[in-house]
């Protein structure tokens, strides 16, 4: 695997991978973390994957002695190289498939009908298109739970609202260019809002408090208002 | 208990943030000034990582319902108990039926109140901090309120000698310390709070003249910066070359350029990535003087090397080693 290292501040590293968003890249991301889960070492505080990079953040303090002359980013450094040449024995474990059902258009979808006109195509056509997707979660960020989603079909994607609104409620599914993602928490936003699902993509008292994780391949599913009601006070009974 | 008589202008329970889960985009929150906030905990006889109140310029006002052994640290926002003014940087008893109030900042923009024992609340995804925009942890989710109770937990045994080592028997509303902390040391000139940074991932991609700028002007802290970032306002920095960057990780400290030029510095509840170009990272070190800066402050970046800033990390943290094994000693010297 091909990658380099660099500082991230004093208490960061960079596993830097390039900057080509892919699934290849997404896929050897996915390893690293693979890798820093199983060997958990109690020298990282945590880390963070995007697209192309994992950064890595530990205590210099761990790596403190008064007599070696390796800086702390050395030691860290020598460490990480040693952890990624277990890459080649960490197995790929089977990508979870999450179905996100969503309420399409009426109060829930407010943008539906610009996507449609933008696309020139009808409101049912943006649905059929939009639930016809393979997605892949290549990372959360942003908001808690919130995952940025590669696959969308270019034939719905709609430019962002020229002003963002101020309140998106939880669950708001959107389209931004080529991207659609998920509202997991009430935020302002600039995303046109299609939909919205019952599910909660934020569960503070759950572990992982995410309900999408990188790696994920998802699906969304059109469903009425009755069903969308229904599948709310499922998931409310739960809380 | 205490109640909170009046809330300030932002007080919130924080503890050192809430690590493990920044790849669930789950923001870290805790103390913007940690080193404050473990002093003024190990001043009571605390674990460094309690929960304390973090106090921002307008402090409030608290009734203590019980007897409660208390240090504040941080900023001076001239804090008084029942009218007479106390110290900060020391362990201090507060009596039954007292109010604390602050009357104004003396210096800093950030104080922290920890109580022996630690303020209880319940721990969400292994932290006591509040996340505000997600409304978990701390009190309720949510900055304190007027009419707002809070409960200690039961003191431990260092709590309980520092408690033991300080004359309660006076008619006063309060007992001081005769010892204190050292406060937070603060490298100013004429021109400004002086930060220290190491290069960001991302400096090449600045022009020659952005580079230099840099670390020559004084940048001003704008009234849009809070928990989450300082806004700077002064040099406008660019790109050489017009550049799409891939979002990914920040950190505390991370000194960001969005495409108006202004710099801003990412901070205790900053978002888990970001997509634009880091310039330049606060050094560790740093980090609890930049906390202690508030809008309309200056401030000015010199470039240290990742080796140096590693050891100012290291130096800081044997500081804080030495001063809780001087506590442990000072507490039982009585005994």
């Amino acid at each position: 695997m091909k990658y380099k290292l660099e500082p991230l501040g004093d208490r960061g590293i960079m596993i830097d991978l390039g900057n080509e968003i892919d699934s290849a890249v997404h896929d050897k991301i996915q390893n690293i973390t693979r890798i820093l889960d199983n060997y958990s070492e109690s020298w990282i505080t945590e880390y963070i994957p995007a697209f192309t990079t994992v950064a890595v953040f530990y205590n210099p303090m761990f790596f403190y002695t008064s007599s070696v002359r390796v800086t702390p980013y050395e030691a860290a450094c020598m460490r990480i190289h040693e952890l990624l040449k277990k890459s080649e024995l960490s197995n790929r474990s089977q990508a979870r498939k999450v179905e996100i059902p969503v309420c399409y258009g009426g109060s829930f979808g407010p943008d539906l009908q610009f996507v449609a006109d933008h696309n020139s195509l009808t409101l049912d056509e943006v649905i059929r298109v939009h639930t016809s997707g393979d997605y892949l979660v290549y990372m959360i960020g942003f908001a808690p739970g919130f995952p940025y989603i590669g696959g969308m079909p270019a034939e719905i994607a709609a430019p962002r609202k020229e002003s963002p609104r101020l309140k998106i409620p939880p669950g708001s599914v959107g389209i931004a260019g080529e991207q659609t993602g998920v509202y997991p928490i009430e935020t302002p936003g600039g995303w046109q809002i299609i939909g919205r699902t019952p599910l909660p993509l934020f569960q503070p008292e759950q572990m992982p408090p995410s309900l999408l994780q990188a790696g994920d391949h998802i699906t969304f599913t059109a469903i009425d208002e009755d069903e969308y009601q229904r599948l709310q006070e499922e998931h409310h009974d739960h809380d | 208990m205490i109640t909170i008589k009046k809330p300030g202008l932002l007080t919130s329970v924080q503890d050192l943030g809430r690590y493990g889960f920044q790849k669930y985009g789950v923001i870290a929150s805790g103390a913007m000034d940690t080193r404050s906030h473990r002093i003024s905990n190990l001043l009571v006889g605390n674990e460094e990582g309690a929960a304390s109140l973090e106090i921002s310029l307008i402090g409030p006002e608290i009734h203590f319902e019980e007897t409660a052994l208390i240090s504040i640290c941080g900023g001076n926002f001239t804090p008084s108990i029942s009218g007479y003014p106390v110290r900060q940087w020391r362990p201090l008893i507060v009596k039954k039926g007292s109010t604390l109030r602050f009357s104004g900042v003396k210096s800093g923009c950030r104080a922290y109140l920890s109580i022996a024992g630690g303020f209880l609340v319940p721990e969400i995804m292994a932290s006591k901090s509040t996340y505000l925009r997600a409304e978990i942890g701390g009190h309720n989710g949510r900055a304190l309120k007027a009419g707002d109770s809070l409960k200690s937990g039961r003191p431990g045994e260092l709590s309980q000698s520092i408690f033991q080592a300080l004359d309660s028997s006076t008619e006063r509303n309060f007992v001081e310390m005769d010892w204190s902390a050292a406060s937070n040391k603060l490298l100013s000139s004429a021109k400004g709070t002086v930060i220290r940074v190491v290069k960001g991932r991302q400096f090449d991609w600045f022009s020659e003249n952005s580079q230099k700028r840099f670390f020559e002007e004084t940048f001003e802290i704008t009234p849009q910066s809070d928990r989450m970032g300082y806004r700077l306002s002064g040099e406008s920095l660019s790109l050489s070359t017009a550049k799409e960057m891939v979002s990914e990780a920040v950190n505390f400290g991370s000194i960001q350029v969005p495409a108006d030029g202004n710099p801003i510095i990412l901070l205790a509840d900053r978002q888990t990535s970001g997509g634009y170009p880091k310039i330049a990272e606060t050094i560790s070190a740093d980090l609890p003087l930049l906390a202690q800066a508030k809008p309309g402050d200056r401030l000015r970046f010199i470039e240290i090397t990742l080796e140096d800033a590693q050891r100012l990390y290291i130096k800081s943290e044997l500081e804080i080693q030495q001063l809780k094994q001087g506590i442990i000693l000072k507490a039982n010297q009585n005994k």
